[in-house]
């Protein structure tokens, strides 16, 4: 048994647009099959594209960065800034007297701006209504799957210092 | 109507491998959703198998195209 067709001496053309009504209902079947199993390529294609990114993809290098000086914000204050690079927006936020926590910006559904907001102790999402905690990032509301990345921040002659992002499971 | 009883047995034949078609494109698509939401949260090791299963899906995927291209040159043929 053969896999493939038989060759034929009818041109391609007439396969394609048969004068016969019958026909063209296997026609219409075999396109069909054809887009399914494009789009199956596609599919593996785009497996193959994460599986390169992965195995090049560089360790992150993290500077050291001042982010803020102690004292600087009230409690229940925030501050915006920029960390690893300038393209990331991370946000800052005193949530008591000793506690500071910082957070990714981006909003890991569809990368909005998350805010904080200070009457429910969250930060939130205002695109699509997705909400995390402000103790860990984890998200309990709304369509993120994944929780927000965390900046981990050192006290060091009276500044914070961002020293890296802590990615989810990393 | 087709009353043909080899053209009716290549239309069953053919609709069977496009049903097949369409659940393992189902199960493909969800593999890819799944090892890129992977990879979005910072895990590599889902990658490659999922590539290696993708690859096996997309395998046959295109053998029950060939086999529906063979059957339909077939049966109108004669």
């Amino acid at each position: 048994m053969s896999w493939f067709r038989r060759p034929s001496s009818t041109p391609l053309w007439q396969d394609e647009f048969s004068v016969f009504t019958a026909d063209e209902r296997y026609v219409n079947r075999r396109q069909f099959t054809k887009f399914l199993t494009l789009t199956s390529l596609a599919m593996f294609a785009g497996n193959l594209w994460i599986l390169v990114r992965s195995w090049f993809r560089r360790p992150a290098f993290y500077p050291k960065q001042a982010v803020a000086k102690l004292n600087e914000l009230p409690v229940g204050g925030v501050k915006l800034f920029s960390y690893p690079t300038a393209a990331d927006r991370c946000i800052l936020v005193r949530t008591e007297a000793q506690g500071y926590v910082a957070y990714s910006q981006k909003c890991t559904h569809l990368s909005c701006a998350v805010y904080y907001s200070q009457a429910r102790n969250r930060l939130e999402c205002p695109c699509h209504q997705g909400f995390f905690s402000i103790v860990d990032g984890s998200v309990l509301q709304g369509p993120p799957r994944r929780p927000l990345p965390r900046v981990v921040l050192e006290q060091k002659n009276g500044l914070l210092i961002a020293t890296r992002m802590e990615q989810e499971g990393a | 109507m087709n009353t043909d009883p080899r053209q009716n047995r290549g239309l069953t034949a053919i609709d069977g491998a496009m049903t097949l078609i369409v659940v393992l494109l189902i199960v493909q698509i969800w593999l890819f959703s799944a090892t890129l939401e992977s990879y979005l949260a910072g895990h590599r090791e889902a990658a490659l198998p999922g590539a290696i299963i993708s690859g096996i899906l997309f395998a046959a995927c295109a053998a029950l195209y060939l086999f529906v291209d063979r059957i339909d040159s077939e049966v109108r043929k004669g």
